[in-house]
């Protein structure tokens, strides 16, 4: 045990759960915003595989890990537009909806793969980048300020998506439709048009996070989320639909993942037990929803799409 | 007829043509959109430089060309089916139950366990006995889910996925640790994660001599029918769809709505813990065994029986044809894989585009419904799908089976 609480082992422990966090946090900040509207998005898994895939392929072939990026965030945005035709506009039962495009994105994913690529070759990982003065912070340094460009965008988004949803006129807009798009259609806000670029930018925000996590290892394989769609969803409401939330619910999902793989390399978890140990971060977001249950109130539109007049 | 006098049976038809929109609307619908599906999977076969032809043709008579054929693709269908009709139940009280993979793991588990600890009992005595127990394992898993949502209000899709994820896990450390099979040799790659032969005595029995179809087929058969006697013949069925069509009104109406939830997910969990059962006792291995993968045991099945339930109508009787056709697309895809060379993962692409068509297309029922209704009762006022119209219509298409 002891072995875990050195100076060095901590620090990279930490910096690697900000890593684990990352993806979950992008996903779940995109399907806050969507949900804010009163979208239920359940497919963010499938869009994640689909926009790995599109990241990992055009970097492959191409050699540039941006234009992966923005590939995997296009096909994100595609995949958001079928999702918001659903949602909003044939008004599609949303739970399932979204079950039947993560099934698709995981059938999709790995048929692409099988066949364009083959044999999995890596990319190279995103380089990291020291922040000036910041990175020289004993341990806080090492720790938050020495990760690579995907990360840093993905806590900035935190304060900017905080910012758009309760100070900006467009935030406004979201947070009415999403609580009562009646009375927001009565005031003249375009209900359908609101939701539809909520679930759009969700989505390649969900395509991003599929790029970021590909980028952790460069390469791809069947099921390469391994349902980290999912938890992302569930990170909304343990968050309360609040970015500060979704940020430390994320945060905590890296820590317990990081300390259990650490845990594990270091033999304190013996390694017949470890995959019991992988449980943990499951377990701790079940209990978690049970104990926030009820606490917060969601959105109350959620789920449900708007037919004006009924 | 007045507006109060509002009845459940379908509007008069037989004056004038044959609408043929209804047709369209109300029958073709879920074949339409399985075409539909199909058609985009032959788009894909030819941007992979394939023929859609022979590819289909090969899925086709690996599906359903022969007895060994049809026999196996029953086969697959079993644990379809058995998932199906638990997202029925589970649906009806409008639960979203997508737990199916961690239900059928832990019926899996559960009676695997128990095989393993008697296997000396008879099989007249040992096979119901895993049935049994396999069906408590899942019930018991889909309660924690049940239990929360009935009681705290818990999304039940986010910890029904919770729990997949948790019984993987749990899977992989008994079969990899407690239950391994310790008699087998170490090999170059390391011992697989599987449990030791089981007893003979809980095989289930070959019912059709030079095929693999076994007693399985019989059990998911009669799952199905009970689960329809169920839901449309009894007192208790009557309550889940009832809580399904409206809680506010079924808690009104004095009916233990929390009791309901919670029971009608406890039931589903049963059907996919005994879709675990079938797994192990009528595999050809004889042993419950993984990859160490999400879906190494499963093979995804409890996906794949939300598919054949919606395909289904969400009505466990139409789901026994519908786990057949989704059998034949998974047996098959197999056979297109080895013809053409595109990769079964086409098969999951097309359920996924099953899905979404058919829960887009329910929009267009609905809507049809609707104005016919609002025709019959002599209302102007256009009603869309969301309004008062449509909880009325949708309790008179849910009360017809």
């Amino acid at each position: 045990m002891s072995a875990f609480f050195t100076y060095a082992i901590v620090t990279a422990t930490i910096a690697s759960a900000i890593q684990y966090a990352t993806p979950f946090l992008l996903a779940a900040l995109g399907e806050t915003l969507g949900q804010r509207s009163g979208v239920l998005n359940l497919g963010v898994d499938g869009i994640m595989l689909m926009g790995a895939f599109s990241c990992y392929y055009v970097a492959l072939q191409t050699g540039s890990l941006l234009l992966g990026i923005l590939v995997g965030m296009a096909v994100g945005a595609v995949m958001g537009f079928i999702t918001a035709f659903m949602s909003v506009t044939l008004r599609a039962q949303q739970g399932i909806s979204g079950i039947g495009v993560y099934i698709f994105g995981l059938g999709m994913s790995d048929l692409l793969f099988v066949k364009f690529v083959g044999t999995p070759l890596p990319v190279n990982p995103l380089p990291t980048v020291d922040i000036p003065l910041l990175s020289k912070i004993p341990a806080v340094g090492r720790m938050f300020f020495q990760q690579n460009l995907l990360i840093y965008l993905a806590f900035v988004l935190v304060p900017v998506l905080a910012f758009v949803l309760y100070h900006t006129n467009f935030g406004t807009r979201v947070l009415a439709v999403g609580e009562n798009p009646a009375a927001a259609d009565s005031v003249g806000i375009n209900v359908a048009r609101t939701r539809y670029i909520t679930v759009v930018l969700g989505c390649m925000m969900a395509g991003l996070a599929g790029a970021t996590l590909l980028l952790l290892d460069g390469i791809f394989q069947e099921n390469l989320t391994q349902s980290a769609g999912f938890i992302a969803v569930a990170l909304v409401y343990f968050g309360a639909w609040r970015p500060a939330g979704v940020m430390t619910g994320s945060l905590l999902y890296g820590v317990v993942t990081a300390v259990v793989l650490q845990w594990k390399s270091l033999g304190i978890i013996p390694t017949s037990a470890a995959d019991l140990a992988a449980t943990a971060p499951a377990v701790i977001t079940i209990l978690a929803l049970v104990a926030l249950a009820g606490r917060f109130k969601q959105p109350a539109a959620l789920g449900k799409p708007y037919v004006r007049g009924a | 007829m007045t507006t109060t006098d509002v009845e459940v049976e379908s509007p008069p038809r037989g004056l004038g043509p044959i609408s043929w929109r209804r047709v369209l609307v109300t029958w073709l619908a879920l074949p339409l959109s399985a075409l539909a599906a199909l058609l985009i999977g032959a788009l894909l076969i030819i941007a992979f430089g394939a023929n859609p032809l022979t590819g289909y043709h090969a899925l086709l008579s690996g599906a359903f060309g022969g007895s060994y054929a049809l026999a196996s693709t029953a086969q697959k269908a079993v644990p379809l089916l058995l998932v199906a009709v638990g997202i029925c139940i589970a649906v009806r009280a409008s639960v979203w139950n997508i737990g199916g993979e961690g239900q059928i793991v832990a019926g899996a588990l559960a009676s695997t366990a128990t095989a393993l600890a008697l296997p000396n009992l008879p099989a007249f005595l040992l096979i119901p006995l895993v049935v049994v127990v396999a069906a408590a394992g899942g019930a018991a898993w889909a309660g924690i889910a049940g239990f929360f949502k009935a009681y705290f209000n818990v999304n039940e899709i986010l910890s029904t996925i919770m729990l997949n994820l948790v019984a993987v896990q749990v899977m992989n450390y008994l079969l990899s640790g407690p239950m391994i099979n310790k008699s087998q040799s170490f090999a170059i790659t390391g011992s697989i994660p599987q449990t030791r032969l089981l007893s003979e005595h809980s095989w289930l029995p070959t019912i059709v001599s030079g095929t693999q179809l076994n007693l399985g087929v019989v059990i998911a058969v009669a799952v199905a029918i009970g689960g329809y006697l169920l839901l449309w013949r009894t007192g208790f069925g009557f309550r889940i769809r009832a809580v399904g069509l409206s809680r506010e009104a079924a808690a009104y109406s004095g009916m233990p709505v929390k009791r309901t939830i919670m029971s009608a997910m406890v039931l589903s969990g049963a059907c996919c813990g005994i879709a675990g059962a079938v797994l192990v006792f009528g595999s050809i291995s004889h042993r419950m065994v993984t990859d160490g993968s999400l879906t190494g045991f499963t093979g995804n099945d409890g996906f794949n029986g939300i598919v054949v339930a919606l395909f289904g109508g969400l009505n466990p009787l139409w789901s026994i044809l519908s786990a057949y056709l989704f059998g034949g697309l998974l047996v098959g895809g197999t056979s297109m894989q080895a013809v053409i060379g595109v990769p079964t993962d086409l098969v999951t692409t097309i359920e996924g585009l099953v899905v979404v068509f058919v829960v887009s297309i329910d929009y267009l029922r609905v809507r049809f419904r609707v104005q016919e209704e609002a025709q019959r009762l002599g209302q102007t006022k256009e009603a869309g799908p969301g309004g008062t119209g449509r909880s009325l219509l949708i309790k008179l298409a849910r009360a017809r089976p």
